[in-house]
């Protein structure tokens, strides 16, 4: 079986050593060396990094993954990307995104629609909401988790926000009562 | 074994393989069933998890039951008592630790947190449980028949579900050890009103007791 897959498929030195002008024999080399660095400029492009001396105060919205190493505090909003609190993050917020991977500090709800992943040394103190949850060895977690599949339903204006987990009166509300400023990450 | 027993068992194989936990013994579980069989009457239970956060073991509570689960590490708090030389203190911490209603929780994982406190924590504790705990609603408690050992170091011991017959016992450093065990007598008062309805003894030293809260009266129907 193996042997036939090589009979069958054709390696790199092959493609090279078939008959070709100067120029397109340049362009095929080329191709595969040049085609990394855009696509890794795209990756970077892509992903948004707070680093770790940012603070944000109020209400941070995106279109993009992003990495948090900073202080957040109000709310994030990234419904169709990836939130990463890094481990020098700290967030003391309520957490909408489509997959929120902690491995920093969270003291808020957290709301994902597909996957809530608490890492060796994150911690959450709150409420998750998720399909998926998945909590490392190490981690700490305190709140509750609904696995329903209702994770990341656009709340309502008006609606009631989902109540702080900490029911311990010494930990003070996480949620900033008033929104500053939106900073939107486009 | 049910269907989603054998695939939470894969997973939890895959898990264990990358949180190294794969060594720690696994011991059979009576209890667990019965008190899983005691919750799936009701839709969208709330189970309170007293013992510290375990990923596999929400998943597998969620999936068995579709619970909203409430993860409380009371452990922690036993130890930051300790750190502080506050341990005197933790019955009266017990009595406004929850914030939680009178009886919002259907279910109530208590595992073996009774055997690290004295009397007055374990009964403020107690109180507080009952109290929280919604009416038919069912508590699993583990509780050490035999002395703890002098000469090891204190560890507490994490659960995992490995499925609804079967726990392993995951032992992690502690800054607090084993009490004196409770009697049979002591643990009945100390939970009243709550019904035992099953105890069993396991090779283990560990007796799993599940309770259940009697129901409420139903109110009298006017003619």
């Amino acid at each position: 079986m193996w042997k036939r897959d090589e009979a069958v498929k054709p390696t790199g030195p092959a493609i090279s050593a078939t008959p070709a002008a100067p120029g397109q024999h340049q362009q095929q080399a080329g191709v595969p060396a040049a085609q990394p660095e855009p696509r890794r400029q795209m990756m970077e492009r892509d992903v948004v990094n707070i680093g770790k001396s940012v603070v944000i105060k109020g209400e941070l919205n995106g279109s993009e993954d992003l990495t948090v190493e900073g202080h957040v505090e109000g709310k994030i909003e990234l419904r169709d990307h990836v939130l990463t609190i890094g481990p020098n993050g700290k967030i003391r917020a309520q957490v909408f995104a489509k997959a929120v991977i902690v491995l920093g500090e969270v003291n808020g709800n957290v709301t994902a629609t597909e996957k809530v992943d608490i890492r060796d040394g994150g911690s959450v103190d709150g409420d998750i909401i998720s399909p998926r949850v998945a909590i490392a060895e190490g981690a700490h977690f305190r709140g509750s988790v609904d696995m329903q599949r209702k994770g990341g339903q656009p709340q309502v204006q008006g609606q009631q926000p989902p109540k702080p987990a900490s029911p311990n009166p010494a930990s003070p509300n996480p949620l900033s009562p008033n929104p500053q400023p939106q900073i939107a990450a486009h | 074994m049910s269907l989603s027993d054998f695939f939470f068992r894969r997973r939890k194989d895959e898990s264990d393989a990358a949180e190294g936990g794969a060594d720690s013994p696994v011991h059979p579980t009576k209890a667990l069933a019965r008190f899983l069989a005691s919750l799936n009457a009701r839709p969208q239970p709330l189970l309170l998890d007293l013992g510290p956060a375990v990923g596999t073991n929400v998943t597998f509570f969620v999936e068995q039951l579709g619970c909203k689960i409430l993860v409380e590490n009371l452990f922690k708090d036993i130890d930051r008592h300790v750190v502080e030389g506050k341990l005197a203190e933790l019955p009266a911490f017990f009595e406004k630790r929850f914030a939680q209603e009178d009886g919002s929780a259907d279910g109530i994982l208590c595992w073996d947190i009774f055997d690290y406190i004295d009397r007055p924590a374990a009964r403020a504790l107690a109180r507080q449980l009952v109290r929280i705990l919604r009416p038919d609603g069912a508590l699993l408690g583990q509780f050490s028949t035999s002395e703890p050992p002098a000469s090891r170091a204190p560890t507490y011991t994490k659960y995992v579900v490995i499925d609804r017959a079967n726990l392993q016992y995951r032992p992690y450093a502690a800054a607090h050890g084993k009490q004196r065990p409770l009697h049979n007598r002591d643990i009945q008062r100390m939970f009243e009103p709550l019904r035992i309805t099953e105890q069993f003894l396991l090779k283990t030293n560990l007796r799993e007791m599940v309770f259940r809260k009697p129901a409420a009266p139903s109110e009298p129907r006017n003619a």
